[in-house]
């Protein structure tokens, strides 16, 4: 079992089973799935200043927001320490390309290491990957209402229009980074 | 339990913010949710939908495996959504089980919101969920994807009033 479980998780076993936590966090608290809301959450909680859009009761609304994403935190923990992380089987075209935007030809890792190091974070790759990347991670997810998990998952579930859109647009951004910003700065 | 209950039964009012109400912060409420936490952050590593290398793939339209994650979860959460709905069940608390419809509006937020949101998923990788996975799973440089998070969401907050929606 354990052996089988430190496999990678196919598609028809990890999709499955994520979208069951839609119905799960609803039978427990009549809470949405959706983790962009933690980061509202966190603002609120920690970084000072009035903003209107911090001033909320966060320990009643999102408290369980919190909880969850620290849940996460310690999933990433046993994941790693008790089933071991895979480097990912990626399509030869992908690697190809990766290793001709110059971050490496060995997929090792969940990562590159080139990119996503303590030490690059002093280089223009690992800025922009590391802090722009979260940067814009934060920004968009709290001004489209939403993130993968938010509006692809929950959303598009419940047959919301403003999810579907957030998914095409949040793919159009995708494809504008891989496609132009990347090889641009890289 | 009760006041997890009257927390929610009460409208959300900027009084009620004020007032701080700290004791419905009840920890024992939050164990089922960190609980819930820790296996969706285990499917999210061990199913690799955290990896840099996945979302370039999915972006380079080059591997089934991502489009295979989303759709199966997104069907799998619709046939539960529509169960619950004609069953007509209840949540644990005893509240009927409710998605608040998302308001449309001028449609703005989500056409610029989501494409800014998606240019950061392809650069960091990863998106809000992925990001305390990887930093627990030893990928540590992304706590600081999760600081600039934090500081982009703080960021539109404070732009907010002055942001088309």
């Amino acid at each position: 079992m354990l052996q089988w479980l430190s496999h990678p998780w196919p598609w028809y076993v990890a999709g499955p089973l994520i979208g069951l936590f839609v119905p799960a966090l609803l039978l427990i608290g009549n809470k949405q799935l959706g983790v962009s809301g933690s980061l509202r959450a966190l603002c609120a909680a920690v970084v000072p200043g009035k903003v209107e859009f911090f001033s909320y009761d966060w320990k009643g609304t999102t408290a369980w927001n919190l909880a969850f994403v620290a849940g996460i935190f310690l999933g990433g923990v046993i994941a790693a320490t008790v089933l071991g992380v895979t480097s990912p089987a990626i399509s030869a075209h992908t690697r190809d390309a990766i290793a001709g935007l110059g971050m490496g030809s060995q997929v090792t890792g969940l990562a590159p290491v080139s990119v996503f190091t303590w030490k690059a974070l002093l280089t223009l790759r690992g800025a922009t990957c590391v802090l722009l990347g979260g940067f814009l991670v934060g920004f968009g997810a709290s001004y489209g209402g939403g993130c993968t998990s938010g509006h692809g998952i929950t959303g598009l579930a419940s047959l919301q229009l403003p999810s579907l859109i957030a998914m095409i647009a949040i793919f159009v951004g995708g494809l504008f980074a891989t496609f132009v910003i990347m090889p641009l700065i890289f | 339990m009760t006041t997890a209950v009257r927390s929610r039964s009460q409208p959300f009012s900027p009084a009620t913010a004020r007032r701080g109400d700290a004791q419905q912060l009840r920890l024992s409420g939050l164990v089922p949710y960190a609980l819930m936490g820790t296996l969706f952050g285990i499917v999210l590593v061990k199913s690799e939908v955290v990896s840099w290398y996945r979302i370039q793939e999915m972006f380079r339209f080059e591997s089934f495996h991502m489009y295979g994650v989303l759709g199966s979860a997104f069907f799998t959460a619709f046939v539960s959504l529509q169960v619950l709905k004609r069953l007509k069940v209840r949540s644990r608390t005893g509240e009927p089980i409710t998605v608040p419809p998302r308001s449309l509006g001028k449609g703005y937020r989500y056409w610029i919101g989501g494409s800014i949101f998606g240019i950061g998923w392809a650069l960091s990788g990863a998106c809000p969920g992925p990001l305390f996975a990887l930093a627990g799973s030893g990928v540590t440089v992304y706590l600081m994807t999760a600081v600039t998070a934090i500081l982009g969401t703080w960021t539109y907050g404070y732009l907010r009033p002055r942001l088309p929606h």
